[in-house]
């Protein structure tokens, strides 16, 4: 054990004395975290309209003031035909256009029947998705108001009521469901990339042979290895937790010590990878590159951007080896639902079971004779 | 022959990367308290062999005995009673003197008086007590090898294995640290060293003279003709 402390205090030393490692460590999970959390959103706010008004009514400028009175439009103005709104479109100075044909007024008071055409540029397809749902759903409240003005008396309501309500998350805010997640990835990143190349450093400079050729003990240089890194991630999820209470507001709902109890074995598994992948390659570079892709695809199969429930099955059951996807997914439930450590119980175990396994395969693959 | 106790022997020692033969076929001994040198040019498999004996590399067959331990078998036995240095220079740049002293040490499983005592004993043996808190990365090669030297002694090994060390470094500095190896062997460490410098075998209890993985002549410097065996040697090259 003696010896474990020699290794830590040297890798110690040698992380505070590098200039450009320090404020990586600290600054950067803070400004990404940050940037991060303001950008990674799906809402879109402030669609660029354009109206095609054919009528030139009082219905059609109820209509259309509806649009631009709303916090996610920005009405562009009119367009005199079909042919000059689709330009704007194809030119990407516009999102959507509507288009009121003529007699709009006059069919909707004397058949009750007027009609609109709504196009929306859906390359990007969640996003066409969002914000044809969101003319619906004014164009339905314009419905509403006509009804309730032509048959006052006749007019209680609709016939089913809804009354919905969302839990966990009342106000759908998204920096409240993404900063949960967004924090897993950074320990991750931080943690990954830094033991991985720790290791490969020592063999670029070569002095891992003088370390391989001392009675060093794998366990103990792994363990000396290992845990500066465990200790520097920790630091950062508490102080990304900071962050997320003070900055963004965001308060845990479950316990904090619960959190940073899953995240200690957390990062056994990742510094374990990281191990794994620096035992696999001779340079930074390659390791680099290797931690990068498997980080890539952990990211896109975690469900930090998109739901793992709309994958399908085989990405699902790939989640399996996926430790982010673990984390992220606990990590939620703690810091949004409140949730106990018997609601995720099944997956803490297999996080462990998993973290175990991958150290000391990982061990055993370190080899101090090549 | 030598009736002085073997603390290396190794027979028959093959090594081979893919096709090429490192190491063909070599047999030798080596006896407690003598400096052996390895001589041979770039390539001729020198640096293979002494990282078998450290229990770096692993043979491909043979035998290796070191200090009695079969290195091939329990190659983690014999690492506390050896001292190795290797030719690229292997301490901490970005620790200082002492740092380096006390990490390695630590590692040898030194206790801290020993650490302290010792760091001191070789700092002033070298006259550089001064730089002790200088991080290495400024400090000179030669100086960083005379270092170097002193680490891979900290731990009192029984052997020390030296892998080119005076490559590079100026001919006053070579001269001293001859002579830390002198008095290192006076001590009854072993020194095992590799070098291509041919005038430095002159300094050797025995050499032997490597060429293309092979042992081509080994004994008392004043016994071989050494510049007849490199003609020889340099003749069948051609």
């Amino acid at each position: 054990m003696r010896t474990i402390r020699y290794i830590l205090q040297k890798e110690f030393i040698q992380i505070f004395r590098d200039k450009s490692l320090l404020p990586i460590i600290i600054l950067i999970p803070i400004i990404e975290l940050l940037i991060l959390s303001y950008t990674a959103t799906f809402e879109i706010k402030k669609v660029r309209l354009i109206v095609v008004d054919q009528d030139h009514s009082t219905e059609s400028r109820h209509l259309i003031d509806r649009f631009s009175g709303s916090s996610f439009y920005r009405y562009l103005g009119q367009k005199a035909s079909y042919d000059k709104a689709k330009e704007a479109v194809a030119k990407g100075d516009a999102d959507q256009f509507i288009v009121i044909e003529p007699h709009f007024e006059k069919k909707l008071l004397n058949e009750k029947k007027g009609e609109i055409q709504i196009t929306t540029d859906a390359i990007n397809g969640s996003a066409a998705g969002l914000m044809a749902a969101y003319a619906i759903s004014i164009i339905n409240n314009f419905n509403k108001a006509i009804l309730i003005k032509k048959l006052p008396l006749h007019f209680s309501g609709m016939p089913i009521q809804i009354s919905s309500s969302f839990w966990y998350n009342p106000e759908l805010n998204y920096i409240t469901y993404m900063v949960p997640g967004i924090l897993v990835l950074l320990i991750t990143i931080i943690a990954l990339f830094l033991s991985s190349m720790n290791i490969v450093k020592e063999k670029e400079l070569g002095t891992i042979e003088q370390l391989n050729v001392t009675p060093i003990r794998k366990f103990e240089f792994i363990a000396g290895k290992l845990i500066p890194f465990w200790i520097i991630a920790m630091v950062d999820l508490i102080i990304g937790l900071l962050v997320a209470r003070f900055w963004f507001g965001i308060i845990i709902f479950g316990n904090p010590l619960l959190l940073l109890f899953v995240a200690s074995v957390y990062l056994v598994l990742v510094l374990a990878i990281g191990l794994f992948i620096s035992t696999l390659t001779k340079t930074m570079q390659q390791s680099m590159f290797i931690s990068w892709f498997v980080l890539v695809i952990f990211i896109l199969m975690s469900g930090l951007f998109t739901p793992v429930e709309s994958m399908p099955l085989w990405a699902q059951q790939l989640n399996m080896v996926n430790p982010l996807a673990y984390f992220i997914k606990i990590n939620r439930m703690i810091m949004l639902k409140g949730a106990t450590f018997y609601d995720f119980h099944k997956d803490f175990f297999i996080l462990t079971g998993y973290a175990v396994a991958m150290l000391i395969f990982s061990t055993l693959k370190y080899k101090k004779t090549s | 022959m030598d009736k002085r106790e073997k603390i290396i022997e190794v027979e028959n020692l093959v090594k081979r990367f893919g096709a090429f033969v490192a190491n063909n076929n070599l047999t030798f001994d080596i006896y407690k308290g003598e400096i052996f040198g390895f001589l041979g040019a770039n390539g001729a498999g020198k640096t293979t062999t002494i990282k078998i004996l450290c229990g770096l590399l692993k043979p491909t067959s043979g035998k290796v005995r070191v200090a009695g331990v079969d290195i091939n078998k329990h190659p983690e036995d014999v690492k506390k009673r050896i001292g190795y240095m290797c030719q690229f220079f292997s301490m901490y740049n970005d620790m200082t003197v002492k740092e380096n002293f006390r990490f390695y040490g630590g590692i040898y499983g030194l206790n801290k008086k020993d650490i302290s005592d010792r760091t001191n004993f070789y700092l002033d043996k070298l006259n550089m007590k001064s730089i002790e808190n200088m991080l290495l990365k400024n400090i000179p090669l030669g100086w960083k090898q005379k270092l170097a030297f002193s680490v891979a002694n900290l731990h009192h090994p029984d052997i020390i294995f030296l892998d080119e060390p005076t490559s590079g470094v100026d001919p006053i500095t070579r001269r001293q640290f001859w002579e830390m190896i002198y008095e290192a062997s006076d001590n009854g460490t072993t020194v095992f060293v590799t070098t291509h410098y041919m005038d430095e075998a002159e300094y050797c209890e025995r050499v032997s003279i490597m060429s293309e993985g092979k042992i081509k002549a080994l004994g008392r410097p004043r016994d071989l003709n050494i510049n007849d065996v490199f003609l020889k040697i340099a003749r069948n090259v051609e």
